[in-house]
């Protein structure tokens, strides 16, 4: 018997857990109140992690980060640019944790090599010319959006349905478990049903909102970060700084533009996030340390979206077999043990590892349904974004 | 602070369209897209519209504002007095859905029929190994809305279409060249074009759609003459 699944949110993380639970005999069904990845998933930085930004501070999940990137460029590598990366010391402070981050680096797996400042000048002629070491890592850049649909248009060949403007309005029940969704098409404001055996809350900085319909505490803190664009391409790779996690710490190119960011701030409401000016001189200026005159090309975008953070004082229990979610930012929570049985959410992460995301969920959803069928994302490529609209 | 009137097109099939004016207060070093996310999050939950990455890369937002094809995302506050109205509608061409929100499967369905490619060879930073990017082309849709053609042949390839044709032909990735010229060489391809330029008008990201069909023109006419000659295969 097929067990239908309805997923809510079509950011990164839903469209990858609809094409994982297809793969597994699911009936998916995705159900999103706006545009496919129209706010988190949209505004991300669209970096390809090499994973070589996690060695010091979280290194399985630098692993595990070098692992999928080498597995997207198999499965879409017809929307990715694979120039690399660079990471560079811009100071002295910088230059000090070069040598524990290429140590790090080879212990977690992930590729570096350091190349002369005179290489990597040549290389990138618009770098600031003091810079004082450089790292060449496997970086790429891919458009949030387009990375999205491709998992969507793969889930959609596999029989998934996606309906967008369509908004969940309160869940349905099943007896004691979660049933379901009840959901308004916002086109022409109609209401109705949708009937599930399970319901996956994929809804980002909004999975509060939803845990809330099944009286279940999800708190997510969503903490916003602000990027600028201009438009010109002043590098062929992403360009990233050497150090802890900074504001302003990386610059990735795409198309003619480079877009620097970001910050981390928390807002209270993800739906609209007032970007102050200060933050976008700071991104500017931040760009201007990389690349002396970066400022002097014209603005071509501000964008800001709230991350979807698991407050540390949640009080859920992460379901994810072997905690390997925990450790990289996202949690995996099966609310049978919140009196939600049914429902399923999968909170925080990054984009770039949302298929590993979507199979860590799968295997959740796959030991509370009985369901042995294993993840096949690793096999299975994903189709051309314009299969989406077929 | 800036204050604007957003007088912004309501309705959808079935439901005929009436202007609604909303006031809003957005940071001037913002775009319109901003000012329309703050009615949708402040006043107006109802309201309908296309975006994502706001950096005009996702090609989600285009819509006419004060009568012209642009990306949201691209039209700075900073360009409207304070009180201005500005008028935002969806653009015209593709099936409306609702409010600024239409239907791209048009363009998409051709985009796919070519085969279109996003990642090309990197011609623009300095290097000698090859590097990719994408596309110039970001698939908005701004030159089919503004293209009178379009408006009025419903099978017209179009511009943006018709300029990635041009692209495969300078850089192949494997398509098939032949009927990738017997596409653009057809009643509905290349020779539509009434050169009007308001796709280069409109166009925010250096694809100059007419200028890429007459280059394409001009490749179709001497693979014609060559096959005349017997020099190449039809």
């Amino acid at each position: 018997m097929t067990l239908h699944a309805v997923i809510i949110g079509a950011g990164s993380t839903g469209a990858a857990v609809a094409h994982d639970l297809t793969l597994r005999g699911y009936r998916v069904t995705v159900v999103e109140r706006g545009e496919v990845a129209c706010e988190t998933t949209g505004r991300n930085h669209g970096l390809l992690h090499s994973g070589a930004r996690y060695v010091l501070n979280d290194p399985p999940a630098a692993r595990e980060c070098a692992e999928d990137n080498a597995l997207m460029r198999k499965l879409m590598p017809g929307i990715l640019e694979l120039n690399g990366g660079l990471f560079v010391a811009l100071n002295e402070e910088d230059l000090s944790y070069k040598d524990a981050f290429l140590e790090a680096c080879a212990q977690a797996g992930v590729p570096a090599e350091e190349i002369p400042v005179q290489e990597a000048l040549r290389l990138e002629p618009n770098l600031n010319p003091r810079i004082l070491a450089a790292v060449k890592v496997q970086d790429g850049v891919f458009d949030p959006f387009h990375f999205t649909l491709a998992f969507l248009a793969t889930a959609k060949q596999h029989g998934a349905v996606v309906h967008t403007y369509t908004e969940v309005i309160d869940l349905l029940w099943n007896g004691r478990s979660v049933g379901g969704v009840k959901v308004r098409d916002r086109r022409d404001g109609r209401e109705y049903a949708i009937g599930a055996d399970l319901v996956v809350n994929a809804a980002g900085p909004w999975a509060g909102r939803i845990g809330a319909m099944a009286h279940v505490d999800i708190a997510v803190l969503p903490v916003a970060g602000t990027m600028v664009a201009v438009g010109r391409r002043w590098v062929r790779r992403v360009i990233n700084r050497l150090c802890p996690p900074c504001d302003g710490g990386i610059i990735v190119p795409q198309r003619r533009n480079s877009v620097v960011g970001t910050t981390s701030w928390p807002v209270e409401n993800p739906d609209y996030i007032a970007i102050p000016p200060e933050q976008v001189e700071a991104m500017l200026a931040a760009g201007e340390e990389f690349i002396p005159g970066f400022r002097s090309a014209p603005l071509r975008g501000i964008s800001a979206a709230a991350r979807p953070l698991l407050r540390e004082s949640s009080q859920l229990v992460a379901a994810d077999p072997g905690a390997r979610g925990i450790t990289r930012g996202f949690s995996c929570f099966n609310h049978a043990g919140d009196g939600a049985p049914g429902l399923f959410s999968i909170i925080g992460g990054k984009t770039t590892t949302s298929r590993l995301m979507a199979e860590v969920m799968g295997d959740v959803i796959n030991e509370a349904t009985g369901i042995t069928t294993p993840c096949r994302t690793r096999e299975v490529p994903l189709l051309p974004y314009h299969a989406f609209y077929v | 602070m800036r204050t604007l009137n957003l007088r912004i097109v309501r309705g959808g099939p079935g439901r005929p369209a009436t202007y609604q004016t909303y006031q809003v207060s957005v940071d001037e070093h913002l775009n319109i897209l901003d000012a329309v996310q703050k009615v949708w999050a402040t006043q107006d939950p109802t309201l309908l519209f296309r975006h994502a990455c706001h950096h005009a890369s996702c090609g989600l937002c285009g819509v006419r504002v004060n009568g012209r094809e642009r990306l949201m995302c691209l039209t700075p506050i900073a360009e409207f007095p304070e009180g201005a109205t500005v008028t935002l509608e969806p653009l015209r061409n593709f099936p409306w859905v609702g409010d600024l929100v239409v239907d791209v499967k048009p363009l998409m369905d051709r985009m796919a029929a070519i085969q279109a490619p996003y990642v090309r060879k990197d011609e623009l930073t300095a290097g000698s190994e090859e590097g990719t990017r994408f596309e110039d082309c970001i698939e908005c849709g701004l030159c089919m809305s503004a293209c009178p053609v379009v408006g009025s042949d419903s099978a017209y390839l179009g511009p943006s279409p018709l300029a990635m044709i041009k692209r495969l032909l300078e850089e192949p990735r494997g398509r098939d060249i032949q009927s990738l010229c017997a596409l653009a060489g057809d009643a509905h391809g290349a020779w539509r074009c009434h050169s009007v330029m308001e796709c280069v008008e409109v166009c925010p990201s250096n694809v100059a759609p007419s200028q890429a069909i007459g280059l394409l023109r001009r490749y179709l006419i001497l693979r014609g003459r060559r096959q005349l000659a017997g020099a190449e295969r039809r």
